[in-house]
């Protein structure tokens, strides 16, 4: 429409100038309104999310609360050598890598078997109630979780060490092990969320032609092979797309169950950067260095997901941009 | 009426109950435990039926005026949250989903942006505190009030919605506030309701932002209580020994019964609002 508008004027109006400054008016007259229903948005998005990333400067600073951003004193790379020169530093970095990484491995599979398990079902109340009943975690919090989690291990009358005491097998304090918790944080993750994790997968699989099944079915292919060579291919974007957001977040894993399962006593697997950053940072006060830990993750994990998403260019033509 | 069942058939059938077994059982047990009497807690008899019905460990927890400020708490911030997060979302999804509005990549570029990369904890942390925002009501609400993820689902569900519906609003002398407001909004019912959903959920479970940015004990929401009473443990002894019986046993109970009635709202409601959630879900995993 706006284009159509602008023939007549740009015929009669020889000079350049007041061309652009109509057309800058005419900017403003066709789009005022919707910049302000956008303002409030932008101010959040200043405010809240650049804002804070220009308060990075802060690592380069020995960042005082009392004097402010701007009053305290350049140190240049003082708190990344600190990090980097810290015994903790290579523990934190593999606990964090091997958590996200054992979640990946095992929590991205799952929700792929169940999506396909769904899938074969043929009764579709049987299904509805699955995946009601599946999705029920995804909206129970995180502390509830880790409670349950907590409680149920534990090996005073916990439930878990209660079901292997009829084995004979006997209590075990799981979250004082170092050794266990991965396996537990995975699994609550699992439980958590495979219901839910489902849904992306269900959706394209409705979205798979069903003459193909029949197509294959008329060549004679069994359950398994139409399960191989027509379903799986069928919602492979989805799997690729899902793959990639979920190697980008390896080492984004979520701050507060890791936070609120951890207790000093397993630091040595249960510690990661982000709650690192949070005893150093908020608990100690000392924020110039937390903020430089987060940000050295930050931008490893800006690679990681670049990278993932390069490679998926590369290997499948499906990417995220 | 016999149906072939096949090996295949069956292990699957088998795996699915077991995933419905695992995810409801530990609902039913802490239920079971809570309505129970310690003697037969103490025994390890109770697994999914309650033995020795009787309702004392709810009386303990709501007889606790802290457990009715954290509820309110609760309310407050996940009713006023999820207003303002949706009055800002919905804006602003709108305005970038018109194709005649300026600068529209660029700025969803840069939103875009905030979902890869962001400042920290401890920046925001700054940024909340020198806004004045530590320790109120407004800390709770307003650094959350705009999920990238919300925005960009609501940007791309009003982007389905027919030009011809805004002309016809044009033509009726209405400017894009008046269309959005008169004509979108109305429309669209239920996807507000879904993103809705989604930030009202998040709110009521958010534990990040009371640990980060509250300070005073009467401000503490559900789940801070919560982690406080079960996680760090801190049951007070008194109303241990006011029933008596084994201690450790006694705080199970009691720390399951915590738990039940914090989540109880979440299970009643659940069923019936789960299909929005779905919905939601789906408009994300058609657009990637």
């Amino acid at each position: 429409m706006a284009q159509a508008k602008s023939t007549p004027n740009m015929i009669r109006e020889v000079n350049v100038r007041p061309e652009r400054k109509s057309r800058m008016t005419r900017l403003w007259q066709n789009n005022k309104y919707l910049w302000l229903l956008f303002l409030p948005c932008l101010i959040y998005f200043i405010l809240f999310r650049y804002v804070p990333m220009f308060g990075l400067i802060i690592t380069f600073k020995d960042y005082n609360l009392f004097k402010g951003v701007w009053e305290s004193k350049w140190v240049g790379l003082k708190y990344y050598k600190m990090f980097l020169e810290n015994p903790d530093f290579l523990l934190l970095m593999k606990n964090t890598f091997l958590l996200g990484l054992y979640k990946l491995v095992f929590g991205f599979p799952a929700p792929i078997i169940l999506a396909l398990l769904l899938n074969e079902l043929k009764n579709a109340v049987f299904k509805r109630f699955v995946q009601t009943v599946s999705y029920l975690p995804h909206f129970i919090s995180n502390v509830i979780v880790a409670s349950m989690a907590i409680m149920f291990l534990s090996p005073s009358g916990g439930l878990i060490n209660n079901l292997l005491g009829v084995f004979g097998v006997g209590p075990i304090n799981f979250m004082m092990k170092p050794e266990m918790f991965r396996g537990v944080y995975v699994l609550s993750e699992i439980w958590q969320h495979i219901g839910w994790e489902t849904i992306i997968y269900l959706a394209a699989l409705t979205a798979v032609d069903p003459r193909l099944y029949e197509a294959a079915s008329i060549d004679g292919a069994s359950r398994m092979r139409k399960l191989w060579h027509v379903t799986l291919p069928g919602i492979s974007p989805a799997i690729v797309i899902t793959l990639i957001l979920n190697i980008g977040k390896v080492l984004e894993i979520g701050f507060e169950k890791v936070f609120l399962m951890q207790n000093p006593a397993i630091y040595e697997t249960a510690d990661i950067i982000s709650t690192y950053v949070y005893r150093v940072g908020m608990e100690q006060g000392n924020f110039s260095y937390g903020a430089s830990i987060d940000l050295f993750m930050g931008i490893i994990s800006l690679v990681f997901i670049y990278g993932a998403n390069q490679f998926s260019r590369r290997v499948s033509e499906t990417s995220l941009w | 009426m016999l149906r072939k069942l096949s090996p295949f058939h069956l292990i699957s059938t088998f795996i699915l109950l077991f995933v419905v077994v695992v995810t409801l059982y530990p609902f039913v047990h802490m239920l079971a435990v809570s309505l129970s009497s310690d003697v037969h807690v103490m025994r390890n008899e109770v697994s999914l039926w309650p033995k020795g019905l009787n309702f004392k460990m709810y009386e303990i927890v709501l007889g606790d005026p802290k457990i009715w400020t954290a509820y309110k708490n609760t309310l407050i911030y996940t009713v006023l949250g999820t207003v303002i997060a949706m009055v800002v979302t919905s804006m602003g999804a709108y305005s970038l989903s018109r194709p005649q509005m300026a600068f529209r990549t660029p700025l969803t570029m840069l939103i875009v942006f905030t979902m890869f990369f962001s400042g920290g904890m401890i920046p925001t942390f700054l940024v909340v505190r020198s806004l004045g925002l530590v320790d109120t009501l407004w800390g709770m609400v307003l650094p959350g009030a705009v999920s990238t993820w919300n925005l960009i689902l609501m940007r791309t569900f009003f982007s389905g919605i027919p030009r011809e519906l805004e002309e016809s609003g044009r033509i009726d002398g209405l400017n894009d506030i008046g269309i959005f407001l008169r004509i979108i909004v109305p429309l669209s019912k239920a996807s507000f309701a879904t993103i809705a959903l989604f930030y009202a959920v998040g709110l009521w479970n958010n534990f990040i932002f009371p640990l980060l940015y509250l300070r005073s004990q009467d401000m503490f929401p559900l789940q801070v209580l919560l982690r406080n009473l079960v996680l760090a443990g801190s049951v007070s002894s008194g109303d241990v020994t006011r029933i008596g019986g084994d201690n450790q046993i006694v705080e199970e109970s009691l720390k399951f019964a915590t738990i039940m009635v914090s989540t109880l709202p979440i299970l009643i409601v659940y069923p019936f609002i789960q299909k929005y959630f779905v919905k939601g879900a789906m408009i994300g995993a058609v657009k990637g």
